[in-house]
């Protein structure tokens, strides 16, 4: 063989090898769409994620309230565990860790007290209890501190007092009624069920329970004063005053589970979006209760969305109805005038209807001056932001003495109950978040992931870890603060514009331009590679033929 | 029972001299006007301000409450730290040749000036920041403003408010000149407004109306004022004004008449409630130069006399709060017309419709002897469809001639003819009389030149530059792997056999 020839295979090897070795990964490296590493694994390891909602709750025992050798077996623990059953691919658990001891001498002598208002004034002054725990305190069975016919008796704090019971299995009984006590105070199934509406199957809950307002890091509430008839209207309202009275308080109390602000508006011309009937029977107007979904829309474009902030907005309106359509009355399913002449519409806001007493268009010409009584005003816009917020009216155990709301209209372990469902939410968004967005990039590969989409991916999944294990041991407010930084995080990464840029380029488009250099390229080495092939097949051929 | 005793004393008090509502003073004040100006080119001109005044302080009351101020635009003083907001979206260009000087000045498409105050510390990022929120607010791309448009004059563009300091690192300037200025746009603004558009002014405000004019201009002016005449404390003033220039000469087939109804499809019919003022104005100046040409109609109350923009005006004044104003008709539609007819004229316009209907102007003029007219029409740019483009050689879009038809006086009077009597070749056009005789004109069509996008061309320049690397590549290859070496002349080709029959033939040896 001449030597030409061998170096013209080895050339054409070389140009192969070199095309193969270092051309294909230099391309595929200069045209690879970056994608950090993600956390697959331990994304898809959060939907089996057990979530144990731990409720600590101190039991403490008076001098009397047990047989006394069952109080000899003081201090000790019990663990009440109980799976919560709801259609969601999380477990939930509830975990109620009692921890009986006897009381305290001061807590002796602030139970022995002559009402159940002073004992626990007394009894709360020493040490603020952490978010989400409870104190039960167990009284003797006769004590003269609950009326004769009260077993119990639930706080305005996290406190609760109970009569104890002299009885060979009194431990069990007084703990059954602990945990009704308990549950009623912090966790029930309704309380989760409405927070993971979003992520519950349909049909169960979306009809019949009232949807509260997602969970966010803060909320704008928006009072506004529709005055559709500024001709014969002229309606004042003291705003300032009312929302200093009777809302700040309350959202103060409420701040733990995120930013408030409140502002309000005056909007003049702003009509309903439906036309009320005339009712002869009592001369007035009124809206029946199916057309109060098409009143919100003409209205709310008037209302203007937020341009401040990027937290939901929650909107309150006092409708004072146009002269010609006055008085005006909203009626209930079965055609009976609502009380409070007010609707809400869950996620979104209330609106209440505010006639002008007819006295005052008399010998007045127009427009009358209309002062709003800003105390009935402020009381349904409470109930309604209760309502909102899904703080709902507790299941009470039977004979159970209850506490009214201290003065800014909310329960401290309401609080702690709006947190337990605020923390579990937030969980379900976030792992909801992370999975779909594991789903979509591992489904898409063309998306680029850049290091701090990653960052944040791993941030998230890190924080719904640490929420699980402080909801776990008890430590409401961290898991709180650690589920809403799940979110934020989550949601970062989730909307990033970066995922964005190479989305939409097809690999047809990218064959087609690379097509006209690897071809031309492609062609002669395959060529010689075939030819050299068949040369040295030849040439292996020959020698056997030889033998 | 507490209840109806305060009513009880409220009606009491009503029926008092002035009522209660007159006692307290009131927090904020609107008040609302138009004036309505004759161009000297035949056009009108109307424009709209709508100023709202609020004594409040904004920056340090944390709830804020708010009556006639739009929330919107109270939430950015407050968020952003404000100390004056001006923004106008402007279609169409102030023509000053022809229109005069304006009211109120604005470029084409968008502007924006804004001073933040003082304690603002990363001016960039508000700005940023509120440029977003504004383009959100009013449906405008004021979203594509960035550094690369951003500009910090020094010298001009000074508060036009109270203003402590002057630093213009406060200061950001932006001018989005392609901005389309639409519907979209005013909807918004519109809903800034106290009355909405129920009642007062802003009920001429008709979108479909608004932009069928040669120019639109509306604006937002935030700033700071005095609350008093010693100026011991500050209020904030919202101006909201609109301008507009209604082509009333073309569509009003070369009158020069106008009234609400035909420039704004509404009449004014009752004035907003909230309004602590309320005016329209009529330009009149020209009827006293002119020996009382003009007719306003209804008659003015009261004129107003002052020496606007360096020239002497006087002005119809219609305060809508005056029932006499309204109640005798129970809406005021303001009519002026011109006593003598202006010059003998007809002018047709029938617009464009894309891809319909062609443009079509009509004109009957009256041509003075040894005069030159001329006859100048702007066209804008339309964009095309992509399939709509012509392949890359093309000559371009003709725009068909002109025609110009003319009865021309001749010099010798003719005699009058017999049509069937005389020449084929005269007898086309009818003469209407001996004295002139019929001619019509065509111009030359006109051939304009769009430049096209090349479509391809990114995937041309990929395939020349493969194309181009894989010839270098394959000569390369041919080179390096190919062996060269010399074939022995073992029989020969047919070419060889011939070559050498040849040089047989003429003695040569052969190959």
């Amino acid at each position: 063989v001449p030597p030409e020839v061998v170096r013209g295979k080895r050339a054409a090897l070389f140009f192969a090898a070199v095309a193969i070795v270092l051309g294909l990964p230099l391309w595929w490296k200069t045209t690879e769409t970056y994608r950090a590493p993600l956390p697959y694994s331990q994304i898809s390891g959060l939907n089996a994620l057990q979530l144990r909602l731990m409720v600590p709750v101190t039991v403490v025992f008076t001098r009397d309230s047990v047989p006394l050798d069952d109080q000899e077996k003081l201090p000790f623990t019990v663990v009440h565990e109980r799976e919560i059953p709801l259609k969601y691919k999380m477990k939930i658990k509830c975990r109620f860790q009692k921890a009986y001891r006897r009381a305290l001498d001061h807590e002796e002598e602030a139970l022995s007290l002559g009402s159940v208002q002073e004992a626990e004034t007394m009894l709360a002054e020493p040490q603020e209890q952490s978010e989400g725990s409870l104190t039960v305190y167990v009284i003797s069975e006769h004590s003269p501190l609950l009326p004769q016919d009260m077993m119990s008796y639930i706080g305005p704090k996290r406190t609760a007092v109970m009569r104890g019971i002299m009885h060979r299995e009194a431990f069990n009984i007084i703990g059954r009624r602990i945990i009704q006590v308990a549950q009623a105070m912090s966790l029930t199934e309704d309380v989760l069920a409405a927070a993971l509406a979003d992520h519950l199957p349909e049909d169960k809950w979306s009809s019949d329970k009232r949807r509260p307002l997602k969970s966010s890091l803060g909320y704008e509430i928006t009072f506004s004063l529709l005055n559709p008839d500024p001709k014969s209207h002229d309606v004042h309202w003291d705003i300032e005053g009312a929302v200093q009275r009777y809302v700040q308080p309350f959202l103060n109390a409420l701040s733990a589970a995120g930013n408030f602000s409140v502002d309000s508006q005056i909007l003049y011309y702003a009509m309903l979006g439906v036309n009320p009937r005339f009712d002869p029977a009592s001369s007035s107007y009124y809206l029946a209760s199916h057309s109060l979904p098409h009143v919100i829309n003409p209205v709310e474009s008037r209302l203007g969305s937020s341009a401040a902030s990027l937290y939901p907005v929650l909107n309150f309106l006092l409708y004072v109805p146009e002269l010609a359509h006055s008085p005006l009355y909203i009626q209930d399913k079965d055609g009976a005038p609502v009380a409070t002449n007010a609707f809400h519409s869950p996620r979104w806001g209330g609106i209440m209807v505010y006639n002008v007493d007819p006295k005052a268009y008399n010998a007045s010409k127009l427009p009358v001056r209309v002062e709003v009584d800003m105390v009935r005003v402020m009381e349904v816009f409470l109930a309604q932001l209760r309502l909102l917020f899904g703080i709902a009216q507790p299941q009470l155990p039977p004979k159970c003495l209850f506490s009214g709301p201290k003065s800014e209209g909310l329960m401290t372990w309401e609080l702690d109950r709006l947190l337990w469902a605020r923390s579990v939410e937030n969980l379900a968004t976030a792992t909801t978040t992370l999975t779909s967005l594991a789903q979509l990039l591992g489904k898409i590969s063309n998306i680029v992931i850049k290091d701090d989409v990653a960052s944040e991916v791993y941030r998230a999944v890190a924080a719904v870890q640490k929420a699980a294990e402080e909801l776990a041991s008890g430590h409401l407010a961290s898991a709180f603060v650690a589920s809403q930084e799940a979110v934020t995080s989550s949601e970062r990464a989730f909307f990033d514009p970066s995922l964005l840029h190479l989305l939409y380029f097809p690999d047809d488009q990218k064959f087609a331009i690379y097509i006209p250099l690897f071809l031309p390229m492609a062609v002669p080495i395959l060529l010689s590679l075939v030819k050299i092939f068949l040369e040295t097949r030849k040439s292996w051929k020959k020698p056997e033929k030889i033998d | 029972m507490a209840a109806a005793v305060r009513l009880a004393l409220i009606v009491l008090l009503l029926l008092g001299p002035g009522g209660w509502g007159h006692a307290e003073p009131s927090r904020d004040s609107l008040r609302e006007e138009l004036v309505i100006t004759p161009l000297p080119s035949g056009d009108v001109a109307a424009t709209f301000q709508f100023r709202t005044r609020w004594d409040s302080e904004l920056h340090r009351e944390e709830v804020s409450h708010y009556r006639l101020f739009p929330k919107a635009l109270g939430q950015l003083i407050s968020k952003y730290s404000l100390q004056e907001l001006h923004l106008s979206f402007t279609q169409g260009f102030w023509r000053t040749r022809y229109w005069g000087p304006p009211f109120l000045q604005a470029p084409s498409g968008a502007e924006l000036w804004v001073w933040f105050q003082d304690t603002v510390t990363d001016v960039d990022k508000s700005w940023k920041e509120l440029s977003n929120v504004l383009s959100g607010i009013f449906c405008a791309s004021l979203n594509f403003i960035d550094s690369t448009n951003t500009v910090i004059p020094t010298a001009s563009f000074k508060p036009l408010g109270l203003a402590n300091g002057t630093d213009h690192y406060f200061l950001r300037y932006a001018v989005l000149p392609r901005e389309v200025v639409c519907t979209e746009n005013l909807t918004p603004w519109k809903k800034l407004l106290p009355c909405s558009s129920k009642a007062g002014l802003s009920v001429l405000l008709k979108a479909d109306r608004l932009f069928h004019t040669s120019y639109h201009s509306q604006a937002v002016h935030i700033r700071p004022v005095c609350r008093n005449a010693r100026c011991t404390s500050i209020s904030w003033e919202l101006r909201q004004t609109l301008s507009v220039v209604f082509d009333a000469f073309v569509t009003g087939q070369g009158k020069k008449d106008w009234s609400l109804f035909r420039m704004f499809s509404r009449t004014l019919t009752e004035p907003c409630p909230l309004a602590a003022e309320s005016r329209v104005y009529v330009d009149i100046t020209s009827s006293k130069q002119d020996n009382e040409t003009l007719e306003v109609n209804p008659p003015p109350l009261t004129t107003y006399q002052d020496v606007i923009l360096g020239t002497q005006k006087t002005y119809a004044v219609y305060d809508l709060l005056d029932t006499a104003v309204i109640n005798n008709s129970r809406n005021l539609n303001l009519q002026l017309k011109w006593k003598r007819p202006p010059e003998n004229g007809y002018i047709h316009y029938q617009p464009a419709q894309d891809r319909l209907q062609p443009h079509l102007l009509e004109m009957l003029i009256q041509l003075p002897a040894n005069s030159v007219t001329k006859v100048s029409i702007q066209f804008e740019r339309a964009l095309l469809k992509w399939t709509e483009y012509t392949p890359d050689p093309n000559h371009g879009f003709y725009v068909s001639p002109s025609v110009l038809s003319a009865l021309v006086p001749s010099i010798v009077a003719s005699k009058p003819v017999d049509w069937e009597e005389s020449p084929l070749f005269n007898t086309l056009f009818p003469g209407s009389d001996s004295s002139s005789y019929f001619v019509r004109l065509y111009t030359e069509p006109l051939l304009v030149n769009l430049p096209t996008p090349d479509f391809s061309m990114p995937y041309n320049v990929i395939c020349l530059t493969c194309t181009v690397v894989a010839v270098c590549y394959g000569s390369f290859y041919n080179l390096l792997t190919r062996t060269f070496h010399i074939e022995e002349p073992s029989k020969g080709g047919l070419a060889k056999r011939l070559a050498n029959l040849i040089r047989r033939a003429r003695g040569i040896p052969p190959l």
